[in-house]
């Protein structure tokens, strides 16, 4: 790069002025890349959950709605219990359209003696389930066997380890993956196991079934049929399976969708509304420049400098005080958001899951670029003007 | 062999109905290697004259013959390159870039001139090396005014033209100044053509040109100039 020394020294040698303009596209850089990260990481939530519900329809007993908010039950883990006659499994099978069913079954531990950690005990049956069995798979190659359980990433406790859950010793045998929701928090076992624990927590007072000895499940998943209208079939299920109540999951989480959407464009408004500012405050930044450095440049004009020369230098100055903010606008928000994510999390109440490193990675280079880009852009006036000044009357001017 | 010639040259400068003839036909042949002088009043047009000849100002009529080159036709950018390669300029304030360092000024010059001379060398020339990594605030106005010289010596070029350079320093640093450029011309064949009030100044020249009313009224070369010493500051 030609003059690039020139372009450097003009730089170290002004460091109030180049921290002020290195600032300012900081603090572009910064709403850019943090307000990006924010929404990549709540849609990657919302997706994560989505794909973790699995089913377009879940099955519960009627007074469960009463009890507990779905959407806090699968965003923030809150511990529902709520049970319902296992045979509604088969009833449901039975309706038109219904193309895969499977039950689980929630338990609460107790923060109590009996249990090691309190926490939500959500028993799965392996064959049938298609929603977090896909999970377990991704972390465990074989089924969930007796006593075994998987555990959410949040769960404090490692592979090989040993919970006690009213009293029975539960082997850790796989940690799942990160999804961003309450199931994060939860803890998953065969319907076998779920039985003892079932059995446990009742011979410690904690009651859940209607009548002794009956098989109980919590809910059942459903997989609309190809071709079949998922409202209908929801309608179905409400008027044919009885003490029951269908729910669609999309329901569920529209209300997170809303909130998502809702965030993603007040975020957009924020990075619109940083950029013009930045871009117009630079722009003026600039104009001053040009007042201030036109001597400068009449010297290097009346050395016989090109115009080229000359609004080069201007370019690759404002190109590299881009650089310099984007890179610190960058690493300042990583700085924020990387150890405060879960802070997000909870403050925003939605489903929250940081990108892919390596998308991390793209965005901080793409916002270093438009970093460069839009100071560049402001210093083009500038630049136009600078390597336009007759240097026979900026010098006399100075005389 | 003239390296600057003038061919019925004027500049007029239009201020609404008024016409200034800063320049008004003239004509002048200078020759190259001289010490050469231009003396004249206030208002006279010297420094008119000197601009046209630094290609940072067109003639409104007439031709400038440099180096064999007519340069009064040239294009902005044109006019760039002529100045980065062929002239020099010292002027009475010095133009020094005041956030690069003395050495880094001169070596501005090698982003811009086509055939520079090293800038160490300059700044030994001029007897500043022990202060080239000094920033020019820190320099007396007539170092400063050395590093101007060694950085318009320091792109090579045929022509040096100073206007008023000693004008801002006191008797005994212009004097060195002085002594400086009329080395350029005895050692390095350069051609310094000065502008200054300065009846002493002409003693040393080579050649007096002398302007008024933006006429030249005499160009005469002196066969036997004083040397520095000799003259009576
Ligand atoms: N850019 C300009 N616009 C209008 N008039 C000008 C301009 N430059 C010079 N002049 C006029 O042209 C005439 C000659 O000016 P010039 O600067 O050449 O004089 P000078 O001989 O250098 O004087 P001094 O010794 O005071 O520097 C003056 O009357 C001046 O007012
Ligand atoms: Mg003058």
């Amino acid at each position: 790069m030609k003059n690039f020394s020139l372009s450097v020294k003009n730089l170290t040698r002004k460091p109030g002025r180049t921290a002020a303009l290195a600032l300012l596209t900081a603090f572009l850089a910064l709403a850019v890349f943090g307000g990006s990260v924010v929404v990549l990481s709540l849609r990657k939530g919302l997706n994560s959950l989505e794909a973790r519900l699995g089913a377009d329809i879940i099955l519960v007993p009627d007074q469960a709605q009463s009890k507990v908010s779905f959407q806090n039950l699968f965003l923030q883990g809150t511990t529902g219990a709520f049970y319902m006659d296992a045979s509604v499994l088969e009833k449901a099978l039975e309706v038109e359209g219904v193309e895969k069913a499977a039950p689980q079954t929630f338990l609460a531990s107790l923060k109590a003696d009996c249990c090691s950690i309190k926490i939500q005990v959500i028993g799965i049956d392996p064959e049938k389930d298609f929603t977090v069995q896909p999970w377990i798979e991704r972390s465990l190659a074989r089924a969930l066997g007796d006593m075994d359980v998987a555990v959410g990433c949040k769960v404090e406790a490692d592979v090989g380890e040993i919970i006690r859950i009213y009293e029975r010793r539960c082997k850790v045998v796989a940690r799942l993956e990160a999804t961003g929701t309450g199931l994060d928090t939860a803890v998953y076992c065969s319907m076998n196991t779920m039985d003892q624990l079932l059995k446990a927590a009742e011979e410690k007072g904690v009651s859940h079934r209607m009548a002794s000895g009956d098989d109980v499940i919590s809910a059942v998943y459903i997989k609309v049929k190809d071709g079949y209208d998922i409202d209908n079939v929801n309608s179905r299920l409400n008027s044919r399976v009885r003490k029951a109540t269908a729910v669609r999951t999309r329901s569920m989480i529209t209300g997170v969708s809303d909130s998502l959407a809702g965030v993603s464009r007040t975020v957009t408004i924020l990075i619109v509304a940083v950029w013009a500012l930045a871009f117009v405050i630079l722009l003026l930044a600039f104009a001053m420049i040009i007042r201030e450095r036109s001597r400068e440049f009449a010297v290097l004009r009346l050395l016989g400098a090109s115009r080229g020369m000359l609004s080069r230098t201007v370019l690759q100055e404002s190109a590299l005080c881009g650089l310099l903010g984007g890179v610190t606008g960058v690493g300042l928000s990583a700085l924020l958001l990387f150890p405060f994510a879960q802070l997000i999390e909870s403050a925003l109440q939605l489903p929250y899951l940081m990108p892919d490193m390596i998308n991390i990675v793209w965005l901080g280079l793409g916002t270093v670029l438009l970093s460069v880009i839009v100071a560049a852009l402001s210093s083009v006036i500038a630049a136009y003007r600078l390597s336009r000044v007759d240097p026979g009357n900026a010098l006399r001017e100075g005389n | 062999m003239s390296v600057v010639e003038f061919k019925d040259v004027s500049r007029i400068y239009k201020n609404g109905e008024h016409e200034q003839k800063a320049l008004d036909h003239v004509n002048l042949a200078l020759e190259e290697g001289k010490f050469i002088v231009i003396l004249g009043p206030s208002g006279a047009g010297k420094s008119t004259l000197l601009n046209l000849l630094g290609g940072l100002d067109s003639p409104t009529k007439g031709t400038i013959i440099v180096n064999g080159k007519d340069i009064s036709t040239l294009t902005a950018n044109e006019l760039a390159d002529y100045r980065a390669a062929t002239v020099g300029f010292v002027f009475q304030s010095y133009n020094l870039i005041p956030t690069l360092t003395v050495i880094e000024n001169v070596a501005l010059v090698k982003e811009i001139a086509p055939t520079p001379l090293s800038s160490h060398d300059m700044l030994d020339a001029v007897g500043l090396l022990d202060h080239k990594h000094n920033f020019p605030s820190e320099l007396s106005g007539g170092e400063q005014q050395r590093v101007s010289i060694a950085r318009a010596l320091a792109k090579n070029p045929k022509i040096l033209l100073c206007d008023e350079p000693t004008g801002a320093l006191d008797s005994e640093t212009g004097v060195m100044v002085l002594k400086l450029l009329l080395s350029m011309a005895r050692d390095m064949g350069k051609t310094i053509i000065i502008v200054t009030h300065n009846q002493n100044i002409a003693r040393m020249a080579d050649v007096v040109v002398r302007v008024k009313n933006g006429k030249i009224q005499s160009c005469e070369s002196q066969a036997a100039p004083l040397a520095v010493e000799e003259v009576d500051w």
